[in-house]
Parts: C-alpha cells; sequence; structure tokens
C-alpha cells in the first residue's frame, strides 16, 4: 500500500506537504459610494505569508482564536480554495497550480474530517453508502470489494458489527458514533494526509479521549499524517508531535509542541498558554492577560500584529514587522524580543 | 434546613417535554440550594438537563417543555405558585440569565443605552431617560467599557464587551441572581478568562449569586465555590469545588475528571477513557442513570435508583456505593426483588 501511495519523486521524502510564503485575501463587499469615488478595495487578509512543512507521519497543529486563518490554511492547502499568493506542494506536486482534473485525483490522497458530523452527513444517506461513496467515486475497486472494504473501516472505527450499522441513517446513531463515521469515510480511500478541523470540538467531555485515541490508533494502523487545526491548546497536547500558532493570518511561532509549551518565545503564545483553564480549582492563573481582543483583519495593525495588545511591546514592534525566524532549533518565532524568554 | 444565607432552594424539580417519541423527561427530581454571594458551577455534558434546569429556576419553560412539579423556593416565595405577572417582575429584576451567544440576545438595532435605560425603566417607571442613561454609563465603565460606547450599537462591540453588556442588563436591577448558561463559551481563551475574572469581581463587588451552566469542567474549577454536576437529569454529585475535584465519589465525577485534559506537561500523559455515551433521555436505563457505563456498577445499580446521600461537609452524591441497600452485606450477586 505505501508503495502506491508513493506515486512521485522521493525528493525531499520526508516532507509530504510543504506551504511557502502562502496569502489568501478575501475581498470586502464594496459599497456603491467607494465604487463611485474608486476607492481601494478593501481585502479581509485571511492568511497573510505562511510558510510551514508537514512531515511524513506526523501530526501537525495549527491553533489560534477564532478569524486567526487556521482554517483557511486547511483550506487552501486541500485546493478547496485558490491561493491569492504563494504555493502549496503536496508529495512534491504543486497544488496551487493543478488543473481541478489533477486536484480531483488528489483528493483521494487528502481527506478531511469536520468538525459538526450533522452537518457534514448527508441526512439521507445510510452511513454505509455515505463511507462507500469516496471508493465510488474514485473507482476502488468493485461492488463487492467496495462493500468489504466499507465493512472493514466501520471495524476499525468501532462501529461493530458492521452488517448493524451500515443501513443506519446518521439520526439514527448517537454523536459520538457519527464522528466515527466521519473518520471512516476520511480514512477509507487511504489516504497520506487527513486535515482534522476541530474534529473533537462538538463531541462530550467524556467521548473526546475515545475518538483522539481512535484518531491516534488510525494514525499509527495506516500511517497517516495529520493536519490538525484546533482552538483548544490542552487537547493539542495529547495528539500533535508539532504545533504553530497562528494569529491574524501570520505564524507568531512554530516548534516541537513540548518545547512551543515549556518555552514559548512569542508574548501571544504565553498569553495563550496561560489563559488555558487548569482544571484544579487550587492552582488559579496568575499572569496578566493582554488587553483588547483579536483586531479586525480588514485592517490589521502595522508592523508586528500583535503589538497593541503585547505587554513588552516597544516602539519598532508598531513600525517593523518581526521576521518569523528560527531562534532555536526548529523553533521558529516572529518576535523582535523574543531573545528575552530565552 | 433553616438557613438565611440561601438564596433559592430548588426542590424535587421535574421537567418533561413531550416529543413525538414519547415524554422526555429532562429534569428529574433534581433538589439543590443556592446560597448569597456564591458562584454555583452546574456542569454536565450535552443533553443532560442543565440548560433546561437554568431555565426552569426561571420558569421560563415553554411549550412542549413542562415543569411538572417541584418547588423553587425564592425570596420566601415559591415561584410555582405565584402569577406570570409577579413572575414576570423576578425575572431581571431578582434573577436574570445571560445565554451563550450575546448578538442573538441584544437588538441589532437598538444602541446598548437604549437596551440598559429600558431594561431600568420597565422595572421602575420613575426614572427619567437623564437618570437612566448616567446609571447606564457609570456600570458598564464599571465593567470595563468606555462610558462613551454606550452609544454603540451591538455589532460595534466585541464578543467579550457583548457579554459584559448582557452581565450588566442583569446587574443594572441589582438582580440577586444572575444565571449564565454557556455564556464565556463562543468566546476566544484569552476573553474567556479575562471574563471569568470579572464575574468573580462583580460578585464580590455586588454581592450576586451566579449560577454557572457550563460543560467545561477546567473553566468552572477556575471561577465556581461549589459544583454540582449533572448526568442524565439528574445531579450525581454536589459539593464544595475543592472537595471534589479532591475527593470525587461519584463514579461518572471521578471519570470526568480524568477526561479533561491540561496543558501541564508534566501530569501524566493518559486521560481516561470512559465507555459509551450519555443516554438518549426518550429511553434512559432504569435505576442508577450512568450504571451501564459506570466500572463499580453492582446489580442494584440497574435497578433501583439511589437517594441522595449526605457524606457530611456539604457533599452530597447520588451513588450506591454509599448507601446500604440489601446486596451489600451478602457478596452474592443475587438481589432480592
Amino acid at each position: 500500500m505505501t508503495e502506491q501511495k508513493r506515486r512521485t519523486t522521493e525528493s525531499n521524502s520526508n516532507v509530504l506537504v510543504e506551504v511557502q510564503n502562502l496569502k489568501k485575501y478575501f475581498p470586502v463587499q464594496t459599497s456603491l459610494l467607494d465604487a463611485l469615488l474608486s476607492r481601494e478595495a478593501k481585502n479581509v487578509k485571511a492568511v497573510d505569508d505562511v510558510s510551514f512543512k508537514i512531515h511524513s507521519g506526523e501530526v501537525f497543529g495549527l491553533a489560534g482564536e477564532s478569524g486567526s486563518g487556521k482554517t483557511t490554511i486547511g483550506r487552501l492547502i486541500l485546493g478547496l480554495l485558490e491561493a491569492t499568493e504563494g504555493k502549496v506542494f503536496f508529495d512534491g506536486m504543486d497544488v496551487t497550480s493543478a488543473s481541478p482534473a489533477e486536484v480531483r485525483g488528489l483528493r483521494r490522497f487528502m481527506q478531511v474530517i469536520f468538525q459538526d458530523p450533522m452537518a457534514s452527513l448527508n441526512p439521507r444517506m445510510t452511513i454505509g453508502n455515505a463511507i462507500a461513496h469516496g471508493l465510488k467515486i474514485h473507482k476502488l475497486g468493485s461492488p463487492k470489494e467496495i462493500r468489504n472494504q466499507t465493512n472493514r473501516m466501520l471495524e476499525k472505527v468501532g462501529l461493530s458489527p458492521p452488517a448493524f450499522f451500515y443501513d443506519k441513517y446518521p439520526h439514527q446513531i448517537s454523536g459520538g458514533q457519527r464522528q466515527r463515521v466521519v473518520i471512516a469515510r476520511a480514512l477509507v480511500t487511504n489516504p497520506m494526509l487527513v486535515l482534522a478541523d476541530e474534529p473533537i470540538a462538538m463531541a462530550d467531555v467524556s467521548v473526546r479521549v475515545l475518538l483522539l485515541d481512535l484518531m491516534r490508533k488510525l494514525k499509527n494502523e495506516l500511517e497517516l499524517t495529520y493536519l490538525f487545526i484546533t482552538h483548544d491548546l490542552a487537547t493539542a497536547k495529547y495528539i500533535c508531535d508539532r504545533i504553530g500558532i497562528l494569529y491574524l493570518g501570520k505564524l507568531a511561532e512554530m516548534g516541537n509542541l513540548r518545547e512551543v509549551y515549556a518555552h514559548p518565545l512569542h508574548p501571544y503564545t504565553q498569553a495563550l498558554l496561560a489563559a488555558v483553564p487548569i482544571p484544579d480549582p487550587k492552582m488559579k492563573r496568575t499572569k496578566e492577560m493582554p488587553a483588547g481582543e483579536i483586531p479586525n483583519p480588514i485592517n490589521p495593525p502595522s508592523g508586528c500584529r500583535f503589538h497593541p495588545r503585547c505587554p513588552i511591546a516597544q516602539e519598532v514592534c508598531s513600525k517593523e514587522e518581526p521576521e518569523f525566524r528560527e531562534l532555536m532549533p526548529e523553533h521558529f518565532v516572529a518576535c523582535h524580543f523574543a531573545e528575552n524568554f530565552l | 434546613m433553616v438557613d438565611n444565607d440561601i438564596l433559592y432552594t430548588i426542590q424535587d424539580l421535574v421537567v418533561e417535554y413531550t416529543t413525538r417519541t414519547g415524554v422526555v423527561r429532562a429534569v428529574d427530581e433534581v433538589s439543590f440550594t443556592i446560597k448569597q454571594g456564591e458562584i454555583l458551577g452546574l456542569v454536565g455534558e450535552s443533553g443532560c438537563g442543565k440548560s433546561t434546569l437554568g431555565k426552569a429556576i426561571m420558569r421560563m419553560i415553554n411549550e412542549p417543555g413542562q415543569i411538572v412539579s417541584g418547588k423553587l423556593l425564592f425570596d420566601n416565595k415559591d415561584l410555582m405558585e405565584i402569577s406570570n405577572e409577579e413572575m414576570r417582575k423576578i425575572r431581571g429584576n431578582q434573577v436574570s440569565m445571560i445565554f451563550q451567544d450575546p448578538m442573538t440576545s441584544l437588538n441589532p438595532v437598538q444602541r446598548i443605552v437604549e437596551h440598559l435605560v429600558e431594561t431600568i425603566q420597565t422595572h421602575d417607571f420613575s426614572i427619567d431617560n437623564k437618570m437612566g442613561r448616567s446609571m447606564a454609563g457609570k456600570l458598564i465603565s464599571r465593567l470595563g467599557i468606555r462610558t462613551e460606547r454606550i452609544d454603540d450599537y451591538p455589532h460595534q462591540l466585541s464578543g467579550g464587551m457583548r457579554q459584559r453588556v448582557m452581565i450588566g442588563l442583569g446587574l443594572v436591577l441589582n438582580a440577586d441572581l444572575i444565571i449564565a448558561d454557556e455564556a464565556t463559551t463562543s468566546l476566544d481563551v484569552i476573553v474567556e478568562a479575562k471574563l471569568v475574572d470579572q464575574l468573580k469581581e462583580i460578585r464580590d463587588e455586588f454581592g450576586v449569586s451566579i449560577l454557572t451552566i457550563t460543560h467545561n469542567i477546567a473553566l468552572v474549577a477556575q471561577i465556581a465555590d461549589r459544583l454540582a454536576v449533572m448526568y442524565a437529569g439528574r445531579i450525581v454529585e454536589l459539593g464544595s469545588i475543592y472537595e471534589i475535584f479532591e475527593n470525587p465519589k461519584h463514579p461518572y465525577t471521578q471519570g470526568l475528571l480524568k477526561c479533561v485534559p491540561t496543558i501541564s506537561l508534566d501530569v501524566k500523559e493518559q486521560l481516561y477513557k470512559m465507555p459509551g455515551e450519555p443516554p438518549d433521555l426518550t429511553n434512559p436505563p432504569t435505576g442508577c442513570r450512568f450504571h451501564p457505563r459506570c466500572p463499580e456498577a453492582m446489580p442494584i445499580c440497574s435497578q433501583q435508583r439511589p437517594e441522595l446521600e449526605d457524606l457530611g461537609g456539604e457533599h452530597y452524591v447520588h451513588c450506591w456505593l454509599y448507601q446500604d441497600h440489601p446486596d451489600k452485606s451478602s457478596s452474592t450477586n443475587e438481589v432480592t426483588l
């Protein structure tokens, strides 16, 4: 199976996804007055010059608050959105300049698990058919093989016996089971990359652990690579190997998860980690929270985008944009004063 | 139990919804008290009835739901006995509620000041616009929003500010109890952390009691004085936040606490994998509703509902493990019916 997956050259073999200076601007609807006065069209800079790599077999996390651009990056990688600028390479192939047919061919190898299983499953399709659908579209076997493959997948995600679940409709099963169906559907085509966009956010606390555990188990079994998008740093800790922290469409910090959590170098990462509530009433938060809220991405602050809220901001921060630099081996940060935290 | 620091007593409350598939008992004989000036956390998973319970406390259950029985003792009155007109006065005046999404609770074409002044005037006709405006301004600045922003519309404020305006709507009438139903859930973590701090400050300053309903156990640890854990329509455990986190008694609470991820890197890696999922309340399990998922289930658990057991120190639990029952002494699994 692995040979079949490796379709392209072995150059840079360890890197499955490479994102280079990726930008995505969404135009803001202009008012008639603006159009008449031919004012410059405004853009929401959802993703603004982001670069990173995802290695084969790792779980790369993208974390950030709402509006930080994490979901947009995921969609750009899958070719679901067209990039304004920049490149995305998937297994050596340029997704951003691929033809629609080529992107469709790639889909089999990059699959998605969405947040809300009820919204991403067709209510009129049995779960067996929903899972088999991808196999049929990509013509991966005879009807009998597809049925067998679907059954095997149902078993793999813990929906056993498959015959019991195959003909059920999404509303007839529980929320946790629905999310298992979505996972099965994503994995049945034997993808290389799985984009998991807040995959457990909708599940109940007592069900989340089992889902995370299942995702981890399947990753090892099927040799998958995950791009794990989340706003929850505590959950990320249990699954991600490396993590990128996004703020207003830019990466603030990136590195090995344990390294980033233990020695955060960006004041934003520090604040974000300090804000995560500790499930222990005896441990109260001590760090001051930064002022304000995430600003409007139509008109982001000049220089470093975090400077209006940053506790250590200096004059330079509002003028010059900090470079995203490798301050420690494999630990990148975009802050003028990150040395202070070494 | 006569205790003058008790603000609100809920006794044997039962709320049912009539649906096509049958009667769903969302709140099943729930009893607890809310003390003056405390922050009481109510945690539970989706569908456990925690929001229904919050609404029932304000007597805001609409068709097809219905408060079937129980007492709501507040301010020397049983709220179940009073007229709708009287209840309307209590809502807002003495008990107010904040919901998850402030954008759906605020009128988008009304300025913040109009919301506040209207609220003040609805409950006290003698206050004119000018006075109402100055009251609103003072309150808003106390909540950390600049006074001049009272002339903004809701969409001009950030999510955190909107939620503070909602709190302000409760405080402006000096409510004794604020029910916050997932009030911080739609906010980003940093804003949420700040709002949590602010809720505590508000409690200290105004002496108001806050019932915070949430699914977020880590958050409740940071804010609540006491905690009620709800499962499938029933309160399974109730006690001080320290007691419950340190010494959880109900197997559900024990499991739940071991499910919560933390960011600290030195904590043991493995989270508890609780089997199964919360039950569907149209067809709940018999006896103790947690028994199909319980690692310590005994034969009696599926047959009879446990009583509320007082463990001392205001720690209560609904579990057969802490009660005497016929098959506890004998080691056999036979149960006399």
